[in-house]
Protein backbone atom coordinates (compact mmCIF):
# COMPACT_ATOMS: atom_id res chain seq x y z
CA UNK A 1 0.00 0.00 0.00
CA UNK A 2 2.69 2.00 0.51
CA UNK A 3 3.48 2.51 -2.86
CA UNK A 4 0.58 3.70 -4.58
CA UNK A 5 -0.03 5.64 -1.47
CA UNK A 6 3.10 7.98 -2.42
CA UNK A 7 1.49 8.21 -6.00
CA UNK A 8 -2.15 8.31 -5.27
CA UNK A 9 -3.52 9.59 -2.49
CA UNK A 10 -4.92 13.10 -1.51
CA UNK A 11 -1.67 13.88 0.55
CA UNK A 12 0.71 12.40 -2.30
CA UNK A 13 -1.34 15.08 -4.55
CA UNK A 14 -0.17 17.91 -1.82
CA UNK A 15 3.78 16.69 -1.30
CA UNK A 16 4.24 16.83 -5.24
CA UNK A 17 2.41 20.35 -5.21
CA UNK A 18 4.12 21.83 -2.77
CA UNK A 19 7.51 20.04 -3.72
CA UNK A 20 7.24 21.25 -7.41
CA UNK A 21 5.83 24.68 -6.48
CA UNK A 22 9.07 25.32 -4.10
CA UNK A 23 11.09 24.23 -6.89
CA UNK A 24 9.33 26.60 -8.70
CA UNK A 25 10.32 29.40 -6.70
CA UNK A 26 14.13 28.37 -6.80
CA UNK A 27 13.47 28.91 -10.78
CA UNK A 28 11.96 32.33 -10.29
CA UNK A 29 15.15 33.49 -8.19
CA UNK A 30 17.69 32.37 -10.51
CA UNK A 31 15.24 33.89 -13.92
CA UNK A 32 15.25 37.28 -11.93
CA UNK A 33 19.21 37.26 -10.93
CA UNK A 34 19.22 37.16 -15.22
CA UNK A 35 16.91 39.04 -16.17
CA UNK A 36 18.00 42.17 -13.82
CA UNK A 37 20.72 41.93 -16.46
CA UNK A 38 18.44 43.84 -18.76
CA UNK A 39 18.27 46.89 -16.47
CA UNK A 40 22.48 47.74 -17.63
CA UNK A 41 22.14 51.04 -19.75
CA UNK A 42 22.10 50.17 -23.24
CA UNK A 43 25.84 49.72 -25.03
CA UNK A 44 27.49 47.29 -26.31
CA UNK A 45 28.99 45.74 -23.74
CA UNK A 46 25.36 45.05 -22.12
CA UNK A 47 24.11 43.66 -25.53
CA UNK A 48 27.23 41.33 -25.47
CA UNK A 49 26.88 40.85 -21.67
CA UNK A 50 22.87 39.20 -22.29
CA UNK A 51 23.27 37.58 -25.13
CA UNK A 52 26.23 35.22 -23.96
CA UNK A 53 23.96 35.06 -20.72
CA UNK A 54 21.56 33.81 -22.85
CA UNK A 55 23.71 31.51 -24.70
CA UNK A 56 25.06 30.01 -21.83
CA UNK A 57 21.74 29.06 -20.10
CA UNK A 58 20.70 27.90 -23.36
CA UNK A 59 23.47 25.18 -23.93
CA UNK A 60 25.25 24.96 -20.61
CA UNK A 61 24.55 20.65 -19.96
CA UNK A 62 23.78 21.42 -15.75
CA UNK A 63 21.53 24.01 -17.07
CA UNK A 64 19.54 22.26 -19.43
CA UNK A 65 18.93 19.71 -17.26
CA UNK A 66 17.18 22.07 -14.60
CA UNK A 67 15.42 23.34 -16.87
CA UNK A 68 14.13 20.32 -18.38
CA UNK A 69 12.87 19.91 -14.22
CA UNK A 70 11.44 22.97 -14.83
CA UNK A 71 9.42 22.32 -17.54
CA UNK A 72 8.42 18.80 -15.54
CA UNK A 73 7.50 20.88 -12.87
CA UNK A 74 5.73 23.58 -13.96
CA UNK A 75 3.58 20.58 -16.43
CA UNK A 76 3.23 18.40 -13.28
CA UNK A 77 2.18 21.44 -10.68
CA UNK A 78 -0.58 22.79 -13.48
CA UNK A 79 -1.95 19.30 -13.80
CA UNK A 80 -2.09 18.44 -10.75
CA UNK A 81 -3.77 21.28 -9.90
CA UNK A 82 -6.37 20.66 -12.37
CA UNK A 83 -6.88 17.21 -10.69
CA UNK A 84 -7.37 18.93 -7.51
CA UNK A 85 -9.76 21.79 -8.53
CA UNK A 86 -12.12 18.77 -10.39
CA UNK A 87 -11.84 16.88 -7.64
CA UNK A 88 -12.30 18.93 -5.19
CA UNK A 89 -15.63 20.64 -6.99
CA UNK A 90 -16.66 17.16 -6.67
CA UNK A 91 -16.49 16.86 -3.00
CA UNK A 92 -19.44 19.25 -2.93
CA UNK A 93 -22.05 18.45 -5.48
CA UNK A 94 -24.45 20.79 -3.77
CA UNK A 95 -23.32 24.02 -3.05
CA UNK A 96 -24.54 26.35 0.14
CA UNK A 97 -27.40 29.18 -0.63
CA UNK A 98 -25.10 31.69 1.64
CA UNK A 99 -21.05 30.86 2.13
CA UNK A 100 -18.78 33.41 3.51
CA UNK A 101 -15.33 32.19 2.64
CA UNK A 102 -14.23 35.72 3.41
CA UNK A 103 -14.69 35.65 7.20
CA UNK A 104 -12.61 32.86 7.53
CA UNK A 105 -9.94 33.11 4.41
CA UNK A 106 -8.00 35.24 2.29
CA UNK A 107 -8.30 35.58 -1.10
CA UNK A 108 -5.69 34.60 -2.88
CA UNK A 109 -5.69 30.97 -0.97
CA UNK A 110 -9.37 30.27 -2.77
CA UNK A 111 -8.32 31.36 -6.16
CA UNK A 112 -5.03 29.57 -6.62
CA UNK A 113 -6.75 27.82 -9.58
CA UNK A 114 -7.57 31.15 -11.42
CA UNK A 115 -4.43 32.27 -10.57
CA UNK A 116 -2.71 29.35 -11.62
CA UNK A 117 -4.37 29.14 -15.26
CA UNK A 118 -3.37 33.35 -15.54
CA UNK A 119 -0.06 32.43 -14.78
CA UNK A 120 0.28 29.29 -16.93
CA UNK A 121 -1.63 31.63 -20.17
CA UNK A 122 1.51 34.10 -19.63
CA UNK A 123 4.18 31.31 -19.49
CA UNK A 124 2.79 30.10 -23.29
CA UNK A 125 2.71 33.72 -24.28
CA UNK A 126 6.28 34.25 -22.29
CA UNK A 127 7.76 31.33 -24.00
CA UNK A 128 6.61 31.89 -27.57
CA UNK A 129 7.64 35.62 -27.34
CA UNK A 130 11.29 34.95 -26.54
CA UNK A 131 12.46 31.69 -25.95
CA UNK A 132 10.69 30.32 -28.94
CA UNK A 133 12.22 33.30 -31.08
CA UNK A 134 15.73 31.75 -29.09
CA UNK A 135 15.41 28.81 -30.30
CA UNK A 136 13.60 28.69 -34.02
CA UNK A 137 14.75 32.10 -34.73
CA UNK A 138 12.56 34.20 -37.66
CA UNK A 139 13.55 35.41 -40.77
CA UNK A 140 13.83 39.10 -39.65
CA UNK A 141 15.51 38.52 -36.38
CA UNK A 142 18.75 40.42 -35.84
CA UNK A 143 21.74 38.02 -35.03
CA UNK A 144 24.10 38.42 -32.56
CA UNK A 145 28.08 36.88 -33.23
CA UNK A 146 29.03 35.28 -30.53
CA UNK A 147 33.09 35.17 -28.63
CA UNK A 148 33.55 32.22 -30.56
CA UNK A 149 31.10 32.96 -34.00
CA UNK A 150 28.37 31.57 -33.44
CA UNK A 151 25.77 33.09 -34.92
CA UNK A 152 22.58 33.23 -32.71
CA UNK A 153 19.30 35.35 -32.46
CA UNK A 154 20.18 38.72 -30.67
CA UNK A 155 17.63 38.55 -27.73
CA UNK A 156 19.02 41.41 -26.36
CA UNK A 157 17.86 43.31 -28.99
CA UNK A 158 14.87 41.55 -29.28
CA UNK A 159 13.66 42.20 -25.60
CA UNK A 160 14.90 45.76 -25.81
CA UNK A 161 12.45 45.88 -29.06
CA UNK A 162 9.67 44.53 -27.76
CA UNK A 163 8.86 46.85 -24.81
CA UNK A 164 10.09 49.84 -26.66
CA UNK A 165 8.39 49.23 -29.27
CA UNK A 166 5.83 52.29 -29.78
CA UNK A 167 2.76 50.82 -30.47
CA UNK A 168 2.61 47.72 -28.40
CA UNK A 169 5.44 48.08 -26.01
CA UNK A 170 3.32 50.02 -23.46
CA UNK A 171 0.60 46.75 -23.78
CA UNK A 172 3.13 44.20 -23.40
CA UNK A 173 4.71 45.97 -20.03
CA UNK A 174 1.10 46.27 -18.57
CA UNK A 175 0.45 42.19 -19.61
CA UNK A 176 3.61 41.11 -18.03
CA UNK A 177 2.74 43.57 -14.99
CA UNK A 178 -0.59 42.07 -14.68
CA UNK A 179 0.92 38.62 -14.87
CA UNK A 180 3.46 39.67 -12.27
CA UNK A 181 0.66 40.43 -10.02
CA UNK A 182 -1.12 37.20 -10.33
CA UNK A 183 2.07 35.11 -9.64
CA UNK A 184 2.05 37.49 -6.48
CA UNK A 185 -1.23 36.23 -4.89
CA UNK A 186 -0.18 32.54 -6.22
CA UNK A 187 2.77 32.81 -3.95
CA UNK A 188 0.83 34.95 -1.22
CA UNK A 189 -0.54 31.84 -0.39
CA UNK A 190 1.37 29.32 -1.93
CA UNK A 191 5.32 29.81 -0.23
CA UNK A 192 3.97 29.11 3.06
CA UNK A 193 1.29 26.47 1.87
CA UNK A 194 4.12 24.52 0.55
CA UNK A 195 5.79 23.74 3.45
CA UNK A 196 2.94 23.38 5.57
CA UNK A 197 2.08 20.77 2.84
CA UNK A 198 5.29 18.77 3.32
CA UNK A 199 4.70 19.16 7.27
CA UNK A 200 7.12 21.83 8.15
CA UNK A 201 4.93 23.30 10.28
CA UNK A 202 6.60 24.53 13.79
CA UNK A 203 5.31 27.69 16.19
CA UNK A 204 9.19 28.11 16.07
CA UNK A 205 9.51 28.85 12.85
CA UNK A 206 5.80 29.46 11.21
CA UNK A 207 6.78 33.40 11.63
CA UNK A 208 9.87 33.23 10.08
CA UNK A 209 8.22 31.08 7.05
CA UNK A 210 5.20 32.97 6.17
CA UNK A 211 6.98 36.16 6.50
CA UNK A 212 9.99 34.87 4.05
CA UNK A 213 6.28 34.17 1.73
CA UNK A 214 5.18 37.16 2.20
CA UNK A 215 8.68 39.36 1.35
CA UNK A 216 9.26 36.50 -1.79
CA UNK A 217 5.67 37.16 -2.67
CA UNK A 218 5.98 40.53 -2.96
CA UNK A 219 9.48 41.37 -4.15
CA UNK A 220 10.41 38.90 -7.01
CA UNK A 221 7.22 39.64 -8.60
CA UNK A 222 7.53 43.38 -8.12
CA UNK A 223 11.40 43.20 -9.32
CA UNK A 224 10.53 41.13 -12.72
CA UNK A 225 7.72 43.52 -13.20
CA UNK A 226 9.55 46.76 -13.02
CA UNK A 227 11.90 45.95 -16.16
CA UNK A 228 9.40 45.99 -18.86
CA UNK A 229 8.86 49.35 -17.55
CA UNK A 230 12.26 50.28 -16.96
CA UNK A 231 12.79 49.13 -20.52
CA UNK A 232 9.60 51.34 -21.94
CA UNK A 233 9.95 54.87 -19.65
CA UNK A 234 13.47 54.94 -18.70
CA UNK A 235 15.85 52.79 -20.86
CA UNK A 236 17.37 54.57 -23.73
CA UNK A 237 16.04 53.74 -26.95
CA UNK A 238 17.77 51.40 -29.37
CA UNK B 1 -36.40 40.05 18.76
CA UNK B 2 -38.17 39.24 15.64
CA UNK B 3 -36.51 37.18 12.93
CA UNK B 4 -37.01 35.97 9.46
CA UNK B 5 -35.43 32.67 8.69
CA UNK B 6 -34.34 30.79 5.71
CA UNK B 7 -34.03 27.74 6.22
CA UNK B 8 -33.79 24.34 4.04
CA UNK B 9 -36.41 22.40 3.74
CA UNK B 10 -35.84 18.98 2.09
CA UNK B 11 -38.32 15.33 2.95
CA UNK B 12 -35.32 13.11 2.11
CA UNK B 13 -32.53 12.32 -0.20
CA UNK B 14 -34.81 11.42 -3.00
CA UNK B 15 -36.33 14.69 -3.18
CA UNK B 16 -35.44 17.97 -4.32
CA UNK B 17 -34.83 20.67 -1.45
CA UNK B 18 -35.62 24.43 -1.03
CA UNK B 19 -35.24 27.33 0.99
CA UNK B 20 -38.57 28.18 3.04
CA UNK B 21 -38.77 31.58 4.96
CA UNK B 22 -40.57 31.51 8.49
CA UNK B 23 -40.83 34.29 10.89
CA UNK B 24 -40.64 34.00 15.07
CA UNK B 25 -41.12 36.63 17.18
CA UNK B 26 -39.90 37.75 20.82
CA UNK B 27 -36.84 35.57 20.61
CA UNK B 28 -34.91 36.40 23.65
CA UNK B 29 -31.28 36.82 23.33
CA UNK B 30 -30.53 34.93 26.08
CA UNK B 31 -31.57 31.43 23.98
CA UNK B 32 -29.58 29.43 22.55
CA UNK B 33 -29.76 29.12 18.70
CA UNK B 34 -31.30 25.71 19.72
CA UNK B 35 -33.79 26.62 21.47
CA UNK B 36 -34.40 29.43 18.90
CA UNK B 37 -35.31 26.67 16.68
CA UNK B 38 -37.15 24.49 19.19
CA UNK B 39 -39.42 27.86 19.34
CA UNK B 40 -40.03 27.64 15.71
CA UNK B 41 -40.91 24.21 15.64
CA UNK B 42 -43.23 24.33 18.90
CA UNK B 43 -44.80 26.57 16.45
CA UNK B 44 -44.89 24.71 13.51
CA UNK B 45 -46.33 21.75 15.82
CA UNK B 46 -49.30 24.06 16.92
CA UNK B 47 -50.24 24.76 13.23
CA UNK B 48 -50.11 21.33 11.94
CA UNK B 49 -47.08 21.85 10.08
CA UNK B 50 -43.94 19.69 9.61
CA UNK B 51 -41.36 20.34 12.19
CA UNK B 52 -37.68 21.32 10.87
CA UNK B 53 -35.38 18.17 11.81
CA UNK B 54 -31.98 18.90 12.87
CA UNK B 55 -29.09 17.47 14.86
CA UNK B 56 -28.46 17.83 18.63
CA UNK B 57 -27.63 15.83 21.65
CA UNK B 58 -26.01 17.37 25.08
CA UNK B 59 -26.28 20.96 23.86
CA UNK B 60 -23.38 21.95 25.68
CA UNK B 61 -20.52 21.69 23.18
CA UNK B 62 -19.04 18.24 24.03
CA UNK B 63 -20.83 15.20 21.74
CA UNK B 64 -20.49 17.05 18.08
CA UNK B 65 -23.91 16.63 16.90
CA UNK B 66 -25.25 19.91 16.06
CA UNK B 67 -24.09 20.89 12.72
CA UNK B 68 -25.75 24.33 11.02
CA UNK B 69 -24.64 26.71 8.31
CA UNK B 70 -25.84 29.69 9.66
CA UNK B 71 -25.56 32.86 7.33
CA UNK B 72 -22.63 31.05 5.62
CA UNK B 73 -20.54 29.82 8.49
CA UNK B 74 -20.40 26.48 10.59
CA UNK B 75 -21.81 27.19 13.95
CA UNK B 76 -22.73 30.55 13.38
CA UNK B 77 -20.82 33.96 13.40
CA UNK B 78 -19.53 33.19 16.61
CA UNK B 79 -15.68 31.64 17.07
CA UNK B 80 -14.68 28.52 19.23
CA UNK B 81 -18.70 27.40 19.88
CA UNK B 82 -20.59 24.60 18.65
CA UNK B 83 -24.42 25.97 17.31
CA UNK B 84 -25.85 24.72 20.76
CA UNK B 85 -23.67 27.28 22.25
CA UNK B 86 -24.04 29.71 19.89
CA UNK B 87 -26.24 32.40 21.48
CA UNK B 88 -29.05 35.03 20.10
CA UNK B 89 -27.22 37.96 21.39
CA UNK B 90 -24.94 37.14 18.43
CA UNK B 91 -27.77 38.73 16.26
CA UNK B 92 -29.71 41.53 16.12
CA UNK B 93 -33.43 42.43 16.05
CA UNK B 94 -35.30 42.08 12.10
CA UNK B 95 -31.90 40.33 11.34
CA UNK B 96 -32.62 37.49 8.08
CA UNK B 97 -30.81 34.05 9.53
CA UNK B 98 -30.29 31.61 6.52
CA UNK B 99 -30.06 27.95 8.19
CA UNK B 100 -28.36 25.09 5.79
CA UNK B 101 -27.31 21.74 6.84
CA UNK B 102 -23.45 21.11 6.59
CA UNK B 103 -22.95 19.96 2.85
CA UNK B 104 -20.48 17.50 1.30
CA UNK B 105 -20.57 14.76 -0.53
CA UNK B 106 -19.50 12.76 2.13
CA UNK B 107 -21.96 13.94 4.19
CA UNK B 108 -25.38 12.74 2.53
CA UNK B 109 -28.47 14.52 3.15
CA UNK B 110 -31.03 12.47 5.66
CA UNK B 111 -33.70 15.26 6.30
CA UNK B 112 -34.04 18.77 6.13
CA UNK B 113 -30.79 19.74 8.15
CA UNK B 114 -29.75 16.46 8.92
CA UNK B 115 -26.60 14.60 7.22
CA UNK B 116 -25.12 12.07 7.84
CA UNK B 117 -21.44 11.70 9.42
CA UNK B 118 -20.83 8.36 9.80
CA UNK B 119 -18.25 8.73 6.99
CA UNK B 120 -16.08 10.45 10.09
CA UNK B 121 -16.70 7.15 12.09
CA UNK B 122 -15.43 4.70 9.35
CA UNK B 123 -12.25 6.97 8.94
CA UNK B 124 -11.51 6.80 12.81
CA UNK B 125 -12.66 2.92 12.53
CA UNK B 126 -9.98 2.02 10.01
CA UNK B 127 -6.87 2.97 12.76
CA UNK B 128 -8.17 6.01 14.79
CA UNK B 129 -7.35 3.57 17.95
CA UNK B 130 -4.78 1.93 19.99
CA UNK B 131 -4.85 -2.05 20.58
CA UNK B 132 -3.48 -2.09 23.68
CA UNK B 133 -4.95 -5.11 25.33
CA UNK B 134 -6.56 -2.93 28.46
CA UNK B 135 -8.17 -6.08 30.09
CA UNK B 136 -6.28 -8.32 32.77
CA UNK B 137 -2.87 -6.91 34.24
CA UNK B 138 -3.40 -3.07 33.07
CA UNK B 139 -0.52 -1.25 34.23
CA UNK B 140 -0.37 2.24 35.45
CA UNK B 141 -0.52 4.78 33.29
CA UNK B 142 2.47 6.95 34.72
CA UNK B 143 4.59 3.49 34.25
CA UNK B 144 5.12 4.96 30.84
CA UNK B 145 6.83 8.73 31.00
CA UNK B 146 5.19 11.29 28.66
CA UNK B 147 6.70 15.04 28.55
CA UNK B 148 4.17 17.83 29.22
CA UNK B 149 4.54 19.72 26.11
CA UNK B 150 3.39 16.53 23.95
CA UNK B 151 0.49 15.45 26.55
CA UNK B 152 -0.91 18.80 26.30
CA UNK B 153 -0.37 18.80 22.29
CA UNK B 154 -2.32 15.29 21.90
CA UNK B 155 -5.24 16.38 24.54
CA UNK B 156 -5.62 19.62 22.44
CA UNK B 157 -6.01 17.37 19.37
CA UNK B 158 -8.17 14.44 21.22
CA UNK B 159 -10.52 17.28 22.06
CA UNK B 160 -11.95 17.42 18.30
CA UNK B 161 -15.76 16.38 18.83
CA UNK B 162 -16.19 15.21 15.31
CA UNK B 163 -18.79 17.59 14.19
CA UNK B 164 -17.51 18.03 10.84
CA UNK B 165 -17.94 22.15 10.63
CA UNK B 166 -13.93 21.47 9.25
CA UNK B 167 -15.68 19.69 6.55
CA UNK B 168 -18.51 21.96 6.03
CA UNK B 169 -16.18 25.85 6.03
CA UNK B 170 -13.72 23.78 3.82
CA UNK B 171 -14.25 25.16 -0.02
CA UNK B 172 -12.85 21.99 -1.23
CA UNK B 173 -15.06 19.68 1.69
CA UNK B 174 -11.88 18.44 2.70
CA UNK B 175 -11.84 16.38 6.06
CA UNK B 176 -8.13 16.67 6.78
CA UNK B 177 -8.57 18.80 10.02
CA UNK B 178 -10.80 15.99 11.82
CA UNK B 179 -8.66 13.22 10.39
CA UNK B 180 -5.07 15.31 11.38
CA UNK B 181 -6.80 15.60 14.78
CA UNK B 182 -7.16 12.07 15.32
CA UNK B 183 -3.94 10.82 13.56
CA UNK B 184 -2.34 13.43 15.72
CA UNK B 185 -4.00 12.46 19.66
CA UNK B 186 -2.54 8.82 18.95
CA UNK B 187 1.14 10.18 17.29
CA UNK B 188 1.89 12.18 20.39
CA UNK B 189 1.84 9.43 22.93
CA UNK B 190 3.99 6.84 23.04
CA UNK B 191 0.97 3.87 23.53
CA UNK B 192 0.17 5.83 19.72
CA UNK B 193 3.50 5.52 18.20
CA UNK B 194 3.75 1.53 18.41
CA UNK B 195 0.95 1.62 15.15
CA UNK B 196 1.24 4.79 14.26
CA UNK B 197 1.91 3.95 10.41
CA UNK B 198 -0.76 1.37 9.85
CA UNK B 199 -2.95 4.34 11.70
CA UNK B 200 -2.32 6.90 8.91
CA UNK B 201 -1.98 5.45 5.64
CA UNK B 202 -4.94 3.25 6.44
CA UNK B 203 -6.98 6.77 7.62
CA UNK B 204 -5.98 8.45 4.81
CA UNK B 205 -6.72 6.23 2.66
CA UNK B 206 -11.03 5.32 4.60
CA UNK B 207 -11.02 9.87 3.90
CA UNK B 208 -9.93 9.47 0.40
CA UNK B 209 -12.09 6.63 -0.38
CA UNK B 210 -15.22 8.76 1.31
CA UNK B 211 -14.81 11.28 -1.27
CA UNK B 212 -13.67 14.20 0.54
CA UNK B 213 -11.82 17.21 -1.16
CA UNK B 214 -8.22 17.76 -1.21
CA UNK B 215 -6.81 20.43 1.62
CA UNK B 216 -5.52 23.30 -0.26
CA UNK B 217 -4.19 25.07 3.48
CA UNK B 218 -6.88 27.94 3.13
CA UNK B 219 -7.35 27.60 7.09
CA UNK B 220 -10.63 28.06 7.08
CA UNK B 221 -11.11 24.65 8.98
CA UNK B 222 -8.91 25.94 11.93
CA UNK B 223 -11.13 29.14 12.77
CA UNK B 224 -14.45 27.56 12.10
CA UNK B 225 -13.65 25.22 14.45
CA UNK B 226 -15.66 25.25 17.24
CA UNK B 227 -12.83 23.45 19.23
CA UNK B 228 -9.71 25.36 17.99
CA UNK B 229 -8.16 22.20 16.30
CA UNK B 230 -4.85 23.76 14.71
CA UNK B 231 -3.27 23.19 11.08
CA UNK B 232 -0.28 22.37 12.72
CA UNK B 233 -2.20 18.70 13.19
CA UNK B 234 -2.37 18.64 9.56
CA UNK B 235 1.26 19.23 9.02
CA UNK B 236 1.92 16.85 11.53
CA UNK B 237 -0.52 13.83 10.03
CA UNK B 238 1.12 14.85 6.22
CA UNK B 239 4.86 14.29 8.39
CA UNK B 240 3.77 11.37 9.77
CA UNK B 241 1.91 9.98 6.28
CA UNK B 242 5.37 10.76 4.08
CA UNK B 243 7.02 8.94 6.70
CA UNK B 244 5.06 5.98 6.68
CA UNK B 245 4.39 5.47 2.75
CA UNK B 246 8.55 5.85 2.49
CA UNK B 247 8.95 3.08 4.82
Amino acid sequence: MAKSALLKSSLAKKYWMAFTGLFLCLFLIGHLLGNLQLLIPVSEGARDQFNEYALFMATNPAVKILSYLTYISILFHAIDGIWLTITNRRARPQGYVSFKPSTNTIWASRNMGVLGTIILAFIAVHLYQFWGQLKFGSLDDSLYTTANDQEVTDLYTLTIQTFQDPQYGLIWAIIYGFSMLAIGFHLYHGFSSGFQSLGVNHPKYNGFIRKLGYAFAILVPLAFAVIPFYIYFILEKI
Amino acid sequence: MNLTLKIWRQKNADTKGKVVTYQVSDISEDMSFLEMMDVLNEQLIDKGDEPVAFDHDCREGICGSCSLQINGEPHGPDRGVATCQLHMRKFKDGDTITIEPFRAKAFPLIKDLVVDRSSFDRIQQAGGYVSVNTSGNTIDANSIPVDKESADMSFYAATCIGCGACVAACKNASAMLFTSAKVSQFALLPQGEVEADRRVLQMVEQMDKEGFGNCTNTGACEIECPKGISLENIARMNREYLKASVK
